[in-house]
């Protein structure tokens, strides 16, 4: 079973950035076998956010959001462009995830506006955004403006940048992916560091 | 079981009159605090330390001495002393001479805090919070243990045949304890070494303390000290009472709202059902402290956050009041179902006894050649 997580991050009921969400998806779900989808709709969960910036600590449906991303084999991330890049909820999602939960994981990234001229925000905000994670982003990122939902170009694009999600989750489970995954906090818990090791990577030996 | 207070000093405005008390005040005003808490019955008052404003928690071997003359029965703690960014040779020297001050009414919480900055203002870095509180404290450990020490390490100048003074009162050092909120690495510390574990518990779900306490359980009882139901747990914890329970919440709200900690996030009823913190009647606060066992079994010590985001020091005065009133009913409560198994927090008492008594460890500089002392030769 491979387990899907779609972020969205769209404000209004119903929303463009969701639309897309679900397309993606839909068509990631197309090209896998057996997938178990969660979508994490961030509008839902913003008071929560501010909290969690506040506490630390996430309440209990922002926390289940958090574990569900944290377990999943791949994800979707759909943004609407606010001033230039992505929405500050958008972001706050991702500021609050602990270090190393998207080490290593595929991700698709997406994002909506309404005007074609924002479609490099894909490129210069969210790219190095999920770098700087860790992440694995597939080379076709998928940007909406409002006119595309009225074409047949964003369908091809839909289905290739799924089809590279699909390709990518198929190939690499991030858990084993190389090697090279952060031990997070759930990780020590489960499993922790012998003092003798601490001790000796303290002193640099 | 021991109960008593936490302190982390801040200096924070009244919201309900916008007044600040003064650094003096607040200075003060802890000393005042930690005496009412020995008056109460209390068993622990513990500091923790801070080099910024808005806190008077630098130095807190001189508060602990200060206080430590003017009690005569209180433990009295830290949490926590900053094991990253302290110097773990002043660490041995100051509270193994606290101890003898105090006749070994003293112990202390290894902590890495969390101001970013105090880090560079001493010399350090964050990044390296972990191994620092790692090599730093296996050095104070040997400082404590050995009566010559030669060691070399990543974070601090080597030592050749160094002996820290006064050596521990009695043979005996302090009992430590490790604090961490979510760090496994230092519950596997904590338990490696046998010492005790306190998870501070405020301001976070009761499962972060769950997922520690387990792991420094288990880790205890891998590493050879007892059963895991026999590792040394302290807790902290948090309320506002009142007789009459709306009061309390009436009257702790405006604190609340504007704390520097959680102020101005979630509401006091979220916060309260999310955390440990508790506002109400007694009864109510007896029964959720004795609630905390369900998630962590069977524990040593439960200090309490009573003197913080502003509140006026007579109103915590009378919060140390009721605590002393509501101490028979806390102290019976976790007696019942308590295996004679598990053990007490360890004391300077028990520590001894463990070590087959007390012997003076004062070291003499005696020549090993020629079995003269320094005095001696110059004498001669």
């Amino acid at each position: 079973m491979t387990r899907l997580v779609v972020v969205s991050a769209g404000l209004s009921v119903p929303s463009s950035t969701r639309l897309l969400a679900e397309r993606l998806a839909e068509a990631t779900v197309e090209a896998l076998e057996d997938v178990e989808v969660t979508h994490v709709e961030l509008r839902d969960l913003a008071h929560q956010l501010t909290d969690q910036l506040l506490t630390g600590f996430p309440a209990p449906e922002l926390a289940a959001a958090e574990t569900a991303v944290r377990e999943a084999d791949g994800l979707i991330v759909v943004t609407p462009v606010f001033s230039a890049s992505y929405s500050g909820l958008f972001k706050t999602f991702f500021d609050v995830l602990e270090t190393g939960t998207l080490d290593g994981k595929p991700v698709l990234v997406a994002a909506t506006a309404g005007t074609a001229r924002h479609s490099l925000v894909l490129e210069h905000a969210l790219r190095p955004l999920f770098a700087y994670l860790r992440a694995v982003v597939v080379p076709t990122g998928v940007f909406a403006a409002t006119e595309d939902f009225a074409g047949t170009d964003l369908d091809a694009r839909v289905v290739r940048a799924a089809g590279e999600l699909a390709l990518l989750i198929g190939k690499v489970s991030p858990v084993d992916g190389g090697g090279t995954r952060r031990r997070t906090v759930e990780d020590e818990l489960a499993e922790p560091t012998p003092f003798d090791q601490l001790l000796r990577r303290a002193s640099g030996r | 079981m021991q109960f008593g207070i936490f302190t982390v000093g801040d200096v924070t405005a009244d919201p309900t009159t916008g007044r600040t008390p003064s650094e003096h005040e607040r200075i003060k005003a802890t000393v005042a605090i930690a005496k009412k808490a020995e008056e109460v019955g209390l068993d622990v008052f513990a500091t923790g330390e801070h080099h910024n404003p808005p806190f008077i928690a630098s130095n807190p071997t001189a508060t602990l001495a200060y206080i430590g003359a003017q009690t005569e029965r209180i433990i009295l703690s830290t949490a926590t002393t900053l094991i990253t960014t302290t110097d773990p040779v002043l660490i041995a020297e100051d509270y193994a001479k606290i101890q003898h001050l105090t006749d070994g009414r003293v112990d202390l919480m290894m902590g890495r805090g969390n101001t970013g900055p105090v880090y560079p203002w001493f010399g350090k870095d964050i990044r390296d919070g972990i191994n620092l509180a790692v090599e730093n404290y296996a050095l104070l450990r040997r400082l404590w243990d050995e009566e010559v020490v030669t060691w070399e390490g990543k974070y601090r100048t080597p030592l050749q045949g160094y002996t820290s003074t006064p050596r521990p009162m009695d043979g005996v050092a302090p009992f430590v304890w490790h604090g961490s909120i979510r760090s496994p690495e230092i519950a596997e510390q904590a338990a490696y070494y046998g010492d005790g574990f306190f998870h501070n518990h405020i301001f976070w779900p009761a499962g972060h303390t769950k997922q520690m306490v387990d792991l420094y359980r288990r880790r205890f009882e891998h590493y050879g000290h007892g059963s895991a139901d026999q590792a040394i747990v302290g807790l902290g914890g948090q309320f506002f009472m009142r007789k009459n329970s709306q009061d309390a919440i009436n009257e702790f709200r405006p604190y609340f709202d504007n704390a520097p900690v959680y102020g101005h996030g979630p509401s006091l009823e979220d916060f309260t059902e999310a955390t440990p913190l508790t506002v109400g009647s007694p009864q109510q606060i007896l029964e959720r402290t004795l609630g905390f066992r369900d998630y962590v079994g069977h524990y040593q010590r439960q200090l309490f956050l009573v003197d913080h985001a502003g509140l006026p020091l007579k109103t915590v005065l009378e919060q140390l009041d009721l605590l002393g009133e509501l101490l028979p009913e806390l102290r019976k409560g976790m007696a019942e179902g308590r295996p004679a198994h598990v053990p007490d927090a360890p004391t300077h008492a028990s520590r001894v006894a463990a070590a087959g008594g007390a012997h003076d460890s004062t070291v003499h500089a005696v020549d090993d050649v020629t079995g003269t002392t320094d005095r001696e030769e110059i004498s001669a």
